[in-house]
């Protein structure tokens, strides 16, 4: 960031809102400042601190590719008092960002290989973002899984992405909802995303896996993939503790001697098996 | 940096002291109230205790307030006016009689404030303190600076450190440019250096463990009774937190008065129940047990691992201060 006190989030106008389920909306915003805008680069993974000026800051990934310029995006869920203030923020308002800050996923390095990318719930805005950088340089990699769960229909987030990913014949996309979250009209799958995983049993042959969702789901997805043959360091997880600065100083967001902040939030399953069980 | 040695009288002292506040600092110093001694601003000589073992507080707050503002804002219906608070002057502050364990609290404390994204809050206001530290000539059972690469008259992070010799006069050991520049300026009261050796004049603190032994034992010791049997008293007040030289966790507020407001940072600590809690509910360190054993493993692994400096400087107070009993030597110890 530009500006020498790092705690100034550069000010942004937010462009567009898409209510994508229930309590969960995206943001496209729009820097205030050209310079600003035209300096800013980002990486696959990383996250932000999104504000509202006088209630508070909170730490959304940021949900679009880098590979789109001029806007970034994020989605978020209302669960507490900042979201909520977000949550009542209007098209035209202008909001705070700081970032990017965090480490990135290694999309350099998986040139050539397959990719399976899981996720559940609210857990889909980290993975859209490396889900359409890899779509944008779509010839670099073979084939393209994606697992996505939600708890019901409505809480699936980017519909008309789904939609899309759906009609691609160069992506093999598979949704679910949980037994009893399905509409009448519903296509896709009834069960928990590992079990899902287990069904579709994408090869590990050449392949990476990005999972990302509530830490339940990640609980009984490694071992689905540890089954499926995918190697520890083949595995790419992200980890969400509460932070505030976002550039480890703050102290809080620390697993073991691991700043999130910092050295994640992005983890390979061969990372996360070292780390004590405090995220 | 070549460290240079004088004497300077008992009564030239109370000179430095009004030629530092005649130059327009500001002194922070040890005062004594009802039943505290702690660091304030004085404005008189008069008003230095000097009877005293550490301050009750840190100095910490000269460099890093207990809240702080970090900028202020302006909302009208078009946008949003921010005002950084990085530009606004900071005094020249001399903190007057820390301790070599407060000096040397600095060195991890703007290690921290630094590294990837300097704070320019913290560093401007770290690049106007002068540190006068004065040597210990006692020590309590809580004292443990030779534990951790400290001693009573360690001269790390202090500009010039004091020494009270046999005579009443004092040793001054110069040590770093800052302490030069206050030298020359005061040049008539720093005089040939005396021929008496420190040594005899400083406290002799025990001991009690080594600090690099007890970084290596602690590698494997996060699933460990240990955390939750020392812990069991803790209140989760947040107190050796707060009188720590070291700790500086911390909370980002905002505060909104109508339309315009201010975003602040506030002192936290690991030791609060809702340090780490998420809005769903999940705590990653759920029990007080989890808390204290990340107050350790900061100060005395992950701290020297990442700088090689530990996050303590065995100064005592938070066993002092402690409401419970809890005392972080005897955690150590036990390890
Ligand atoms: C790397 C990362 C990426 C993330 N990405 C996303 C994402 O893309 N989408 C998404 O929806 N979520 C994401 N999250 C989770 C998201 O950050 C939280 O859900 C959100 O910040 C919580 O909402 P809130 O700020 O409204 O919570 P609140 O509970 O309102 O907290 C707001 C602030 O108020 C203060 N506060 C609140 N309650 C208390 C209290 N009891 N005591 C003291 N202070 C309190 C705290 O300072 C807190 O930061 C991510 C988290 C991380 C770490
Ligand atoms: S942890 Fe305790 S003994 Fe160590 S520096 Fe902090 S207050 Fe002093
Ligand atoms: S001062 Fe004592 S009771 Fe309070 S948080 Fe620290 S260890 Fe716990
Ligand atoms: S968010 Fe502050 S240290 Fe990681």
């Amino acid at each position: 960031m530009n500006n020498p006190n790092i705690y100034i989030p550069y000010l942004m106008r937010i462009e567009k809102i898409t209510q994508e389920a229930p309590g969960v909306k995206t943001f496209r915003l729009k820097f205030e400042n050209k310079q600003e805008a035209e300096e800013f680069e980002f990486k696959a993974g990383q996250f932000g601190e999104y504000s509202i000026v006088g209630v508070g800051e909170s730490t959304f990934c940021i949900a679009s590719s880098p590979t789109r310029k001029g806007y970034i995006e994020c989605t978020f869920r209302q669960v507490g008092r900042v979201t909520s203030a977000l949550a009542s923020a209007e098209e035209g308002d202008v909001i705070g960002f700081r970032g990017p800050y965090g480490n990135t996923f290694p999309i350099d390095e998986w040139k050539g290989k397959n990719l399976v990318f899981i996720a559940g719930g609210i857990a889909l805005p980290p993975m859209r973002c490396v889900i359409w950088n890899a779509l944008d340089l779509r010839e670099n990699f073979e084939d393209i899984t994606i697992v996505y769960g939600a708890r019901t229909v409505a809480d699936l987030v980017y519909k008309h992405e789904l939609e899309e990913w759906g009609n691609r014949p160069d992506i093999k996309l598979v949704t679910t909802v949980d037994p009893g979250g399905e509409t009448p009209d519903w296509k896709g799958e009834i069960g928990f995303v590992p079990s899902v995983l287990e069904k579709v049993a994408p090869s590990a042959e050449n392949t990476i896996a990005i999972v990302c969702g509530p830490p339940i789901m990640i609980k009984f997805t490694f071992p689905v993939l540890e089954k499926l043959g995918f190697a520890d360091h083949n595995i790419y997880t992200t980890l969400e503790n509460r932070m505030k600065c976002g550039f480890g100083k703050c102290g809080r967001c620390n697993v073991g001697e691991k700043y999130v902040c910092i050295d994640g939030p992005v983890f390979s399953g061969e990372e996360l098996k070292l780390l004590p069980a405090e995220y | 940096m070549q460290i240079d040695n004088y004497l300077i009288r008992q009564t030239s002292l109370e000179k430095l002291f009004n030629n530092l506040i005649g130059n327009g600092k500001t002194v922070f110093a040890p005062q004594a109230s009802e039943k505290r001694i702690l660091f304030e601003k004085v404005k008189a000589f008069s008003e230095i205790t000097d009877n005293y073992l550490v301050t009750t507080n840190a100095a910490k707050s000269v460099v890093f307030p207990r809240t702080e503002k970090l900028f202020s804002y302006k909302k009208t219906k078009e946008t949003t006016e921010i005002t950084d608070a990085s530009t606004e002057a900071v005094p020249e502050v001399v903190l007057w009689g820390t301790r070599p364990c407060d000096a040397a609290a600095f060195i991890p404390l703007t290690d921290t404030f630094n590294g990837d994204y300097p704070d320019i809050l913290y560093n401007n206001r770290r690049g106007k303190v002068y540190l006068l530290s004065f040597s210990c000539a006692t020590c309590d059972e809580y004292c443990f600076c030779t534990s951790v690469n400290g001693s009573p008259g360690n001269t790390a992070g202090s500009d010039i450190l004091f020494t009270k010799l046999s005579t009443g006069d004092y040793l001054a050991e110069v040590i770093t440019e800052k302490g030069k520049k206050l030298v020359a300026e005061n040049q008539t009261l720093f005089e040939a250096a005396p021929e008496e050796e420190k040594e005899p004049n400083l406290a002799k603190v025990k001991t009690y463990f080594n600090q690099d032994e007890i970084q290596a034992k602690l590698q494997n010791l996060f699933e460990n009774p240990v955390w939750d049997e020392k812990s069991r008293a803790c209140l989760g007040c947040g107190s050796c937190a707060f009188v720590c030289p070291v700790c500086s966790c911390f909370d980002i507020q905002d505060e909104k008065h109508g339309s315009k407001g201010t975003r602040l940072r506030c002192w936290d600590s690991c030791g609060f129940s809702l340090f780490t809690l998420h809005t769903s509910g999940h705590n990653p360190r759920e029990t007080q047990g989890a808390r204290w054993r990340q107050r350790i493993l900061h100060k005395f692994l992950y701290m020297p691992d990442k700088s090689k400096v530990a996050g303590c400087v065995g100064c005592g107070r938070c066993s002092r201060v402690c409401p419970a009993d809890i005392n972080i030597l005897e955690t150590v110890t036990s390890i």
